[in-house]
C-alpha cells in the first residue's frame, strides 16, 4: 500500500497521453512444442540507452506446456475510480496465465530488470473455485481483478461454459465467478468495459476442442466458432444483451472501446468472413435508452494467390485471408490499429468518426504469400499479430505468432520470434523503425507486449478526457 | 470539553470527512464531467450529503434513545468510547476495502455514500461527542420526564448529524468544484493520500477521549 496514488495512474486517458514515454516493454515467449518453458522477456525501448531494443532481463518458469498468451497487471489507472476507492495499489504484478495448462503466474517487476516469480496458482485450484479453464484476457475492476477464460470444466474444458472469474488484488486469491446470469453466452474470449457507465462487454473465440490442437475446418466451414458479442451489467453481472453478427462472422476477438468512459462506443475485430474470407471490423454503440446495437465498419478483402503458395488448410480457397487477429486503439480514441495476420499487413485506420473509419496507414511485413522483410532486410516469420501502442500514441509495437498450433497451419515451418516497432507520423501514417529488431532465444515465438506504466490496452479510465 | 468544543469538533470532523476522497467527492467531479454540466456536481454533492446524513442518523439516533437511561449514562458512554475504539482497532487491522461497496451503480451516489460512510465508521467517530454534548445539554436542562429527555436527545443527534453533513458537504463540495472549474483532473490523483491508518487512528483517538470524558465526567 501507498500513501500516495501510483504516478502510473491516470484520471484520464488524456492524462496517460501525457504522462512519461515507456523505457521498458514485457513480452512473453512460448515455447511451442511445450519442450521448454514459457517466460517473459523484459525489453529496453528507451533509444538513449545502450540495450535498446534487445532483451534485458529473461524469466523461465518452472514448468512447461503452459503456452503464454496474453497477460495484464494486478493494478492500472481504474484503481483511481471514485466508487471504489483502490487508489493506492501499486501496479507491480504481472499477471501471466497458460491458456494450455491453466497455471496462473504473478510476477514482480517491482524492479523490472530483476522480474521474480511472487506466486504461482496451479490449475487444480482454479478448476475447483471456478470450474473455468484455460484463462485468457486480464482487467482490473470492481471487487478485483477479472480474468477470462476460454474453457468450461472437464478435460477438454467443454463441461459447461466458460466465463470470467475474479481474484483479490492484493493477494490474488480466487474468489470465484463473475456471472450471475449468462444469458446466450456459451463461448468467451475478450472483454472490457466502461466502468462510469458501468457495462462491459465480451466476445467469443471457440471452444478448447476447436482451437487447442489447431483450427478445425469443418468447424469454421460450419461457422461454429464464436459470431456474437454479449453486453453486461457489469456490477449486477448479468448478460443484457446479446448481438449476433452473424454466422458467417466467424471469431469475434477483441474488444476495444473506446478509452474516453464519455464516448459510448467501441471495436470488436472479426478474422474471418466464411462467405468472403474478409475481415472485418464492427462498430459496437450504446443508445440512450441503454440498448446496444453494431455495424461493420471495415471490410479487409482476401487476396488471390496461387495454390502452390498457400499452406494446405487454404490451397482450395485459391486466396489468401487477412485473418484480422488483433486491434488496438490509441489512447485518444484516434487510430485504430488492425493486425492482418494472414496478410501480413498492420493497418491504422483513423476511427474519429468511429462509423466511417478511414485506412490512413499501412505496413506491409511478413504474410503468407508476401513474406515482406523487415527493412532491415531480415525475415519476419508469420504476420503482424499482437500489437500494443505506447501511451503517447507515436509508437506501435508488435509480434508475430498467434498460438503455436495455428502458426503451424498457417504458416508450415518454424517462423522464430519477432518483435517489431512503426512510428506513427504526425497526421497519421505508420512506418517501420529499421533500427529496432528484438532478437529472441532460439525456438521460442513471441506473444503479447505489455509496455511499462500501463499501455492502450491495459488501462480503463474513469474521468473523461475532455 | 465544554459544549462550543464539542460543537466545533463536530464540525472539524465534517470537514475532515468532506475533504477524504473515500466519502465521495471525486464521484460528484466525475459526474460533471460525464454529463458534460456543471449542475450535475451539484445534483450529485446532494446525493452524497443525503446518504452521509441519513448513515449519521443511523448510528446516532439509537445511542440518543440509550441516552435517556441517565442512570447509566457512564456505562453507556464508557460502552460507546469502547466501540468507537474497536472499529478503529478493526480498521487498523482489516486494511481491505470492503467489498459491498463494490456492487453498488455508479448512478445510486446516495446508497454509496450511505454504505461509505457505514462501512468506514463515520457515524460512530461522532457518538462520543455527541453523548458529551447530551450529558452538558441534561446537565443544564435538570431532569426532566423520560420521554421529553428521549425527544431532546433526538433533537440533538439530528443537529450533531445535520451540522456536521453540512460541514462534511461544504468541504467535499469546495474540493470538488476547484476540481472540477479550476485544478484539474491531475489534482485528483496528486491530492489523493491514503487516510487509511489516519482514519482509523481518528476513531481511537475520538474514542479515547470519550472513555476520558465519561471516566471524569
Amino acid at each position: 500500500m501507498n500513501l500516495r496514488p501510483d504516478p502510473t495512474f491516470y484520471p484520464s486517458a488524456r492524462l496517460a497521453m501525457e504522462g512519461p514515454v515507456e523505457t521498458l516493454a514485457f513480452a512473453l515467449m512460448l515455447s511451442p512444442d511445450g519442450s521448454r518453458p514459457d517466460g517473459l522477456a523484459v525489453v529496453d525501448v528507451d533509444p538513449a540507452s545502450d540495450s535498446y531494443g534487445q532483451i534485458v532481463h529473461s524469466l523461465f518458469m518452472p514448468n512447461t506446456g503452459d503456452e503464454f498468451h496474453h497477460f495484464g497487471w494486478n493494478a492500472c489507472s481504474s484503481a483511481l475510480s471514485p466508487l471504489t476507492g483502490h487508489a493506492f495499489l501499486e501496479r507491480r504484478y504481472l499477471i501471466i496465465p497458460g491458456i494450455r495448462s491453466s497455471r496462473i503466474y504473478i510476477i514482480d517487476v517491482k524492479d523490472p530488470r530483476k522480474a521474480k516469480i511472487h506466486k504461482i496458482i496451479e490449475p487444480e485450484e482454479l478448476f475447483a473455485r471456478t470450474g473455468y479453464s484455460r484463462p485468457h484476457t486480464i482487467h482490473c475492476g470492481p471487487e478485483g481483478i477479472y480474468v477470462s477464460t476460454l474453457g468450461g470444466g472437464g478435460k477438454d474444458g467443454t463441461d459447461g461454459p466458460p466465463g470470467i472469474f475474479i481474484m483479490d488484488c492484493e493477494t490474488f486469491e480466487i474468489l470465484g465467478r463473475y456471472e450471475m446470469d449468462r444469458g446466450a453466452q456459451d463461448k468467451h474470449y475478450d472483454f472490457w468495459w466502461n466502468l462510469p457507465r458501468d457495462y462491459m462487454v465480451s466476445s467469443e473465440w471457440g471452444l478448447p476442442p476447436q482451437f487447442e490442437n489447431g483450427v478445425v475446418p469443418e468447424d469454421l466451414l460450419s461457422n461454429r466458432y464464436g459470431h456474437a458479442i454479449h453486453f453486461w451489467d457489469l456490477r449486477a453481472r448479468r448478460n443484457i444483451q446479446t448481438i449476433d453478427l452473424g454466422a458467417n462472422h466467424q471469431m469475434a476477438l477483441e474488444i476495444r472501446p473506446a478509452h474516453d468512459p464519455a464516448k459510448q462506443y467501441g471495436f470488436c475485430g472479426v478474422v474471418v468472413d466464411t462467405e468472403t474470407l474478409q475481415g472485418a471490423i464492427f462498430t459496437w454503440w450504446r443508445n440512450d435508452d441503454g440498448t446496444f446495437e453494431a455495424k461493420k465498419t471495415v471490410t479487409i478483402d482476401p487476396v488471390p494467390a496461387d495454390a502452390d503458395d498457400l499452406p494446405d488448410l487454404l490451397k482450395g480457397f485459391g486466396a489468401v485471408p487477412p485473418l484480422v487477429t488483433d486491434i488496438d486503439l490509441s489512447l485518444d480514441d484516434r487510430y485504430l490499429y488492425v493486425a492482418c495476420w494472414g496478410l501480413g499487413e498492420m493497418h491504422q485506420y483513423d476511427v474519429s468518426d468511429p462509423m466511417a473509419p478511414r485506412l490512413t496507414g499501412k505496413v506491409e511485413i511478413g504474410g503468407i504469400v508476401a513474406r515482406t522483410p523487415h527493412p532491415n532486410g531480415k525475415a519476419f516469420g508469420y504476420g503482424p499479430q499482437m500489437v500494443e501502442i505506447s501511451r503517447d500514441g507515436k509508437r506501435v509495437y508488435w509480434t508475430n505468432s498467434l498460438y503455436s498450433t495455428w502458426d503451424d497451419q498457417f504458416y508450415p515451418g518454424e517462423g522464430g520470434a519477432a518483435m517489431v516497432m512503426a512510428r506513427v507520423g504526425d497526421g497519421g501514417g505508420l512506418t517501420l523503425d529499421r533500427d529496432f529488431w528484438v532478437e529472441f532465444p532460439e525456438g521460442y515465438r513471441s506473444h503479447q507486449i505489455r509496455l511499462e506504466g500501463g499501455d492502450c490496452s491495459t488501462d480503463s479510465f474513469c474521468y473523461p478526457s475532455a | 470539553m465544554d459544549t462550543a468544543a464539542l460543537w466545533g469538533a463536530v464540525i472539524g470532523i465534517g470537514v475532515y470527512h468532506g475533504l477524504n476522497p473515500g466519502m465521495g467527492w471525486p464521484l460528484a467531479v466525475s459526474s460533471a464531467l460525464m454529463e458534460r454540466r456543471r449542475s450535475a456536481l451539484f445534483r450529485a454533492l446532494a446525493a452524497l450529503a443525503a446518504g452521509h446524513f441519513a448513515s449519521m442518523v443511523l448510528v446516532l439516533v439509537p445511542f440518543s434513545a440509550l441516552a435517556a437511561l441517565v442512570r447509566w449514562e457512564r456505562e453507556i458512554r464508557l460502552g460507546a468510547a469502547l466501540i468507537v475504539i474497536g472499529m478503529g482497532l478493526f480498521l487498523l487491522i482489516d486494511r481491505r476495502h470492503p467489498r459491498m461497496l463494490s456492487r453498488v451503480p455508479p448512478s445510486r451516489l446516495a446508497l454509496w455514500s450511505f454504505l461509505a460512510a457505514l462501512a468506514h465508521g463515520a457515524g460512530l467517530m461522532l457518538v462520543p461527542l455527541y453523548l458529551g454534548i447530551g450529558r452538558i445539554g441534561a446537565a443544564e436542562g435538570g431532569h426532566g420526564a423520560a420521554a421529553s429527555l428521549l425527544a431532546g436527545n433526538t433533537g440533538v443527534a439530528l443537529l450533531v448529524a445535520g451540522l456536521h453533513t453540512a460541514a462534511m458537504i461544504l468541504a467535499g463540495g469546495a474540493m470538488a468544484t476547484a476540481v472540477y472549474l479550476w485544478l484539474g483532473l491531475r489534482v485528483l490523483s496528486r491530492s489523493w493520500l491514503n487516510l487509511d491508518l489516519v482514519w482509523a487512528l481518528s476513531l481511537i483517538a475520538v474514542g479515547a477521549l470519550g472513555l476520558l470524558g465519561a471516566w471524569h465526567g
